[in-house]
């Protein structure tokens, strides 16, 4: 054991020489479970940490759709659990408000951007790569603690007397920017700022660190057009957000200014209740350009990984090779390119020159072209095979119909002329749910289904594996489906109450049914956190060191691997990763000798 | 079994973070030069002592490679010295750096009056965060050099500090040049 504990040493992995192989790595619980420097206790603490928020943000749009659904009932019992900001039974419109912004934050950034990406880029990368560890596992573990440090940041925020951040996710200024303008723009929007730059400076280094582990740490005849698509998708999603996370922290960073030293980056001629402020000269929609430039990225680092593992998932369980794995790689780096080149379309209605907006426009409809190259190859693949419906199987083909059903009212947003109608309205809300929150979450849970026996040496209960998977993506339409219709007739998002309108009283049935919905399906993820913490100490033992009859890596390593992976020598690798149903054979791992008589593919 | 190695992955982390750090700089630049089209944009002068700042950073990138070179060739007290004086100016381009701020604002250029002075205060601001990053980590390398206990040879941290080195070097008179030219 010591020397394999002593080649994963950081400083070691470059060395080669075995100058240092006598010292020993005395494990004790802290470094073990706390401080570890292991990819994979690192993964997992980035997905439980990823767990627990998925349940608080969860849990807010529970209590929101409360508000939404029933607008006019009164629940004693949420001011007995939530205080003064449900008095009477009823969320206060601050709270809701304070709601909505937690909850698309902690779930786009805290759970499908940490959760997802640290947990599976974390785990995946060194094992798949055939490496003993990550480039630095230093910066790997400060990663995961800048990600804890922005938790409790984002944590406490929730409980200060004015609430946290309520101005959306998106924390639009003048609204974030000015004290005076809501509860929630006063310290609240301080603490999401420091915590959204303990968060930006967290996945940077993380990033980093997996871009160098792919490019550099590869095993012996692993080239890249051997690499699965897991890892080319963890290797885009790091690629962009290292080059998007800092604009958003310059925006931020100006945010803070404007906020807190009297600077007018953002603002300009604004009056609050009567009050004229005192600064000049900013432009809001400058904050605009700087949010979307990341946020655009941002939706597409939430939502490669998920397709890299739905790659890898559909060809192992369909027994087949991946159709088309050059147009994959092709395709995830073309939506990468042009992630970058789309934000505006976020801007319609900004008053953006319409000659620019039509340019966005063409963008923005090109990247319907790579995600149905994608699209195609999933079916393709799926197309007569050999299926094995195991859980991971199920969620990721439920993450290709949500993929599809979303990705075409992106096409109907795309165009700026029917944006100008559907913006700010609930169709962009079943949009963005279905094809990026849903499928990814998706995405994640098929990877969590799939990756759990290497993880922990044991299975997930199948039967809840089950129950979870239909519950979910039945409710999952159920909920946003009917959205898209609340949306073309023009029903607004982030509105605390309808009745105003008569045109939208009509929805009240619906909007009924949908926080219903909403309830059970939040109940089935109960479910699967138990179906989570039990099977770690009582699911079914892995026996065999490849359960699934995979060709990847991971699988070489023993049940119940050891830091640095792999007892003795790292293997070598002789193939790509999807040589299923090939002569013969129902799968050839990657590490077999290309046999004489072998067919070329 | 021996791992690939083309360049060393700690520098390749850098190189990373690096692109990473441009980024930063070009939202702000970016950000500036939208903001330089529109209405009510005043014009600044940049403090005097920017020009001897931008000396004393050009002199710490000669004496750190310097440094880089006499630490390869085990030249001990030569890499101590140099890497002393490095440091040294390291500090002294900080100090001239705040007063240079210190300048402006008794001029009346103060971060608050118009967007134009916000930015030159935000980007040159963050930019000495960063150089302020280089000289703690100068610190350390200058610590390890004078420390009886840690004997090192490895020249990969003395490597990274370098490039590190000569890069918020080229970041600051990029922003210089960006500043003098698109005023
Ligand atoms: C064919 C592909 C797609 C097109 C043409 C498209 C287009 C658009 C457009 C034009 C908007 C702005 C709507 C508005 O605010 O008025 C939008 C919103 C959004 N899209 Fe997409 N989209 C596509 C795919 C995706 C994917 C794959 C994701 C995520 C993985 C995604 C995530 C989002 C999110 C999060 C928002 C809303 C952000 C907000 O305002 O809060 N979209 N999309
Ligand atoms: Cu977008």
């Amino acid at each position: 054991m010591s020397s394999v504990a002593a080649t994963i040493d950081g400083a070691d992995i470059h060395a080669g020489h075995d100058a240092h192989q006598e010292h020993h790595h005395h494990e004790t619980f802290v470094s073990k479970y706390v401080f570890s420097q292991d990819h994979k206790m690192i993964a997992k603490q980035f997905l439980i940490t990823g767990m627990i928020w998925a349940f608080i943000g969860g849990l807010f749009s529970v209590l929101f759709r409360i508000q939404l659904g029933y607008p006019d009932a009164t629940f004693p019992w949420l001011q007995d659990i939530l205080g003064h900001w449900a008095e009477g039974g009823k969320l206060k419109p601050e709270f809701y408000y304070a709601m909505v912004t937690m909850h698309g934050t902690i779930l786009v950034f805290f759970v499908l951007t940490a959760g997802l990406s640290g947990t599976f880029a974390n785990f995946l990368i060194p094992l798949q790569i055939g490496a003993r560890d990550m480039a630095s596992p230093m910066l790997n573990m400060l990663s995961y603690w800048f990600f804890f440090l922005a938790s409790i940041v984002m944590f406490s925020s929730l409980f200060v007397q004015t609430g946290p951040a309520s101005g959306g996710w998106t924390i639009y200024p003048p609204l974030s920017a000015l004290h005076e303008a809501s509860s929630g723009s006063k310290i609240g929007m301080d603490l999401w700022l420091v915590s959204m730059a303990l968060f930006i400076i967290s996945s940077l280094l993380g990033g980093l660190n997996y871009i160098t582990t792919i490019l550099n740490l590869r095993t012996k005849g692993m080239s890249m057009t051997r690499l699965p698509l897991t890892i080319w998708s963890l290797f885009f999603t790091a690629v962009l957000g290292v080059l998007s996370f800092p604009v958003l922290l310059s925006g931020a960073i100006l945010l803070l200014f404007d906020r807190n030293l009297g600077t007018s980056f953002y603002l300009s001629d604004i009056v609050i209740a009567g009050k004229i402020m005192p600064n000049e000269g900013g432009s809001p929609i400058l904050f605009q350009h700087l949010f979307w430039f990341l946020g655009h990225p941002e939706v597409y680092i939430i939502l490669l990984p998920a397709m890299g593992m739905s790659s890898e998932i559909i060809s192992v369980n369909s027994r087949k090779p991946i159709f088309g794995y050059m147009a994959m790689v092709a395709s995830l780096f073309s939506i990468a390119i042009l992630a970058f080149l789309v934000w505006a379309h976020h801007m319609f209605v900004t008053g953006l020159n319409p000659f620019l907006g039509s340019i966005f426009v063409l963008l923005t409809l090109l990247i319907a072209v790579p995600s149905a190259i994608k699209v195609f190859n999933w079916l393709t693949t799926l197309w007569r095979g050999n299926i094995r419906f195991t859980p991971a199987m199920l969620f990721a083909i439920g993450f290709v119909s949500l993929f599809i059903s979303g990705g075409l009212t992106g096409i109907f947003l795309g165009n700026s002329a029917l944006d100008i109608h559907l913006h700010d309205t609930y169709f962009v809300v079943a949009h963005f749910h279905i094809v990026m929150g849903v499928a990814s979450f998706f995405g994640m849970f098929a990877g969590v289904y799939h990756w759990y026996p290497k993880m922990y040496g044991r299975f997930l209960n199948n039967t809840l594996g089950y129950i979870h998977f239909w519950v979910t993506i039945i409710g999952a339409y159920l909920i946003f489906w009917p959205m898209h219709y609340e949306g073309l007739a023009g029903m607004p998002r982030r509105y605390y109450d309808f009745a105003n309108w008569e045109s939208f009283n009509m929805f009240g049935g619906l909007n009924e049914f949908i926080s219903t919905v909403a309830l059970v399906v939040f109940v089935a993820q109960i479910l699967f956190v138990i179906n989570f913490f039990y099977s770690i100490w009582r699911g079914r033992k892995v026996t065999t060191q490849n359960p699934w009859g995979a060709n990847t890596l991971e699988w070489t390593t023993p049940i119940r691997p050891g830091h640095g992976n792999w007892p003795g020598e790292i293997p070598e690798v002789h193939r790509w990763a999807y040589d299923y149903a090939k002569d013969g054979n129902e799968f050839i791992p990657q590490n077999v000798p290309v046999g004489e008589d072998e067919s070329k593919h | 079994m021996e791992q690939r190695k083309k360049i060393h992955p700690y520098k390749f982390n850098l190189w990373v973070a690096m692109g990473s750090m441009v980024m930063m700089f070009a939202g702000l630049t970016s950000a500036y030069v939208v903001k330089r089209n529109q209405p009510n944009w005043q014009v600044f002068e940049l403090p005097h002592l920017f020009w001897y700042s931008t000396a004393v950073i050009l002199i710490s990138s000669v004496t750190m490679h310097l440094a880089l070179r006499a630490f390869k060739k085990t030249q001990k007290s030569k890499y101590r010295t140099l890497i002393s004086v490095t440091f040294l100016l390291g500090v002294l381009f900080v100090v001239c750096q705040f007063i240079g701020f210190y300048q402006l604002q008794q001029k009346g250029v103060t971060m608050q009056k118009n967007v134009s002075y916000s930015f030159l205060y935000v980007i040159a601001g963050l930019h000495v965060i960063h150089l302020i990053g280089g000289v703690i980590a100068l610190l350390v390398l200058f610590i390890k050099a004078f420390s009886k206990k840690v004997k090192t040879y490895d020249p990969v941290p003395v490597e990274v500090m370098a490039t590190y080195w000569h890069f918020v070097d080229f970041l600051w008179i990029y922003l210089l040049l960006f500043l003098m030219a698109i005023r």
